[in-house]
């Protein structure tokens, strides 16, 4: 097969959104890393933690997504000693960006960092492909996102519960997973507030059915949970 | 305490045998001989004065700014050596714009009195490179409140809630314990600041003097700038008419 070139550059077609709720933030994405039209990895974890309070939702090339995250956690280790405390969800963006503008001719990444600090409450910056960085009350990235500007549009509102934004999360990944060829997998999200920090995990066959979807049958799962066959007598 | 260093006082890498280093000392001292600077933390801010004397009498007034502002929301006063405070200053100003680029806010003013001192330090360390001759009195609003800090030409910093350096030190320190700091707005703060300006000023020994005061605080929204000229002519009037009282005793 021409197609399956699996020297491709690994990139997360992906779906990542950042939301921020009456308290705090939640993160989500998809779990599809891509090599070509490969899946190199179903279940790949995109949301990556910063610090204690920040988390970034990664997407475009993963090695330089991963990279970037590398950085701006390292740097922000030593600012949290220097400082004496917890780093703003502002400054941990900040270096996202700077890295991603300076670099721009060599990356391609686009980022949500989000996350909560005791001054702003929760906050969500959206750092796209160029290096710019623009605070948002919601944010959405990679390929799976251009199915969801409308969603957004009709089903986002200001001030909502920690439940309601999760479930708007869960509902908008799985929208795009639909009709995203590049998206796929179980839907993650990450929560953070006052409280701390919350993972969640939900797996392909929990997310509800869109139009024209069909239930997941003889799925690779029931070929692995199947007995191994007789061998055969001569 | 003047005590004579007698070999050991060459230089600023050199110890004395009770563990001192007398180049500092003496730097010190360039400081205790300047016009005296005041700072006081009140509830809503922090105000600072400096007794600016006047050498000639061809001083254009309101020149020779001893207050600069580093930042939008933070301030320095100098007393000593003028152009070693200058250095002080570009350095502070240096240090605070290079944060804002890497980290998208501005410094917070705890940082700041660390790097100035860092800086201050770092010039004690070497043979080749002279302590700086002036103390400082930073003052700032950032995100956790109000705060004052001081730097000396040590290196030392400290937060206070008032201090004083200069010649007056000694009797201004006095003077600002005895105030309620922290029921006091700044507005209240701009005119005892300046009565204790005028009394700590030596009329005998220092002719003329002009006072200069600054302020960050809630009225000023929290920017670091010069108090308003009405409220200067007002905080100067009091500080003479308490001056007066005094004399009538």
């Amino acid at each position: 097969m021409d197609s399956l070139n699996l020297d491709e550059p690994h990139s997360m077609g992906t779906t990542i959104i950042g939301v921020t709720y009456d308290g705090g933030v939640v993160l989500g994405a998809d779990s599809r890393t891509s090599t070509g039209v490969y899946v190199a990895n179903r279940a790949s974890d995109k949301i990556t933690q910063l610090t204690d309070n920040v988390y970034v939702c990664r997407s475009g090339s993963a090695a330089d997504s991963q990279i970037v995250s590398d950085y701006v956690r390292y740097f922000l280790h030593q600012h949290t000693i220097q400082l004496g405390q917890p780093a703003t969800v502002k400054v941990a963006a900040n270096l996202v960006r700077l890295l991603s503008y300076n670099n721009k001719n060599m990356l391609q990444t686009g980022l949500i960092v989000g996350g909560w600090d005791k001054y702003e409450g929760g906050k969500i910056y959206g750092i796209p492909l160029g290096g710019t960085i623009l605070e948002q009350p919601f944010a959405i990235g990679g390929s799976g996102s251009s199915y969801l500007y409308g969603f957004f549009d009709q089903a986002w509102k200001e001030g909502m519960t920690k439940e309601e934004a999760e479930s708007l999360m869960v509902k908008a990944v799985s929208l795009a997973i639909a009709r995203d060829g590049a998206s796929g997998g179980v839907v993650r999200t990450v929560t953070i507030n006052a409280d701390g920090v919350t993972r969640n995990f939900y797996p392909g066959d929990t997310l509800p059915l869109w139009h024209e979807e069909i239930p997941a049958q003889n799925s690779l799962l029931d070929i692995l949970s199947a007995p191994s066959p007789e061998p055969m007598s001569m | 305490m003047s005590s004579i260093g007698t070999g050991y006082d060459l230089s600023v890498t050199t110890f004395s045998p009770d563990g001192r280093v007398f180049q500092i000392e003496y730097a010190a001292k360039a400081v205790d001989n300047s016009g005296t600077v005041i700072g006081i933390k009140c509830k809503d801010g922090v105000v600072m004065g400096v007794e600016k004397l006047i050498t000639s009498k061809m001083m254009l007034p309101r020149s020779n700014r001893r207050i600069h502002s580093i930042h939008r929301h933070s301030g320095m006063a100098v007393a000593g050596l003028a152009a070693d405070g200058r250095q002080i200053v570009a350095r502070a100003k240096g240090e605070a714009s290079s944060y804002e680029s890497t980290y998208g806010e501005g410094i917070p003013v705890k940082e700041l009195a660390g790097r100035v001192a860092n800086y201050v330090h770092l010039c004690t360390l070497y043979w080749w490179l002279r302590p700086f001759g002036c103390g400082v009195i930073l003052g700032g609003y950032d995100r956790d409140g109000p705060q004052l800090y001081m730097i000396e030409p040590s290196g030392i910093s400290y937060r206070y809630f008032g201090a004083a350096i200069g010649k007056g030190k000694q009797a201004a320190k006095t003077e600002i314990e005895k105030l309620q700091l922290s029921e006091m707005t700044c507005r209240e703060g701009v005119i005892e600041v300046a009565k204790i300006i005028y009394k700590v000023h030596d009329e005998a020994k220092d002719k003329a003097f002009e006072l200069e005061m600054s302020w960050v605080c809630e009225e000023s929204k929290r920017l670091h700038e010069k108090v308003p000229d009405e409220l200067l002519e007002e905080a100067k009037a009091a500080a003479r008419l308490a001056l007066e009282e005094m004399d009538a005793d």
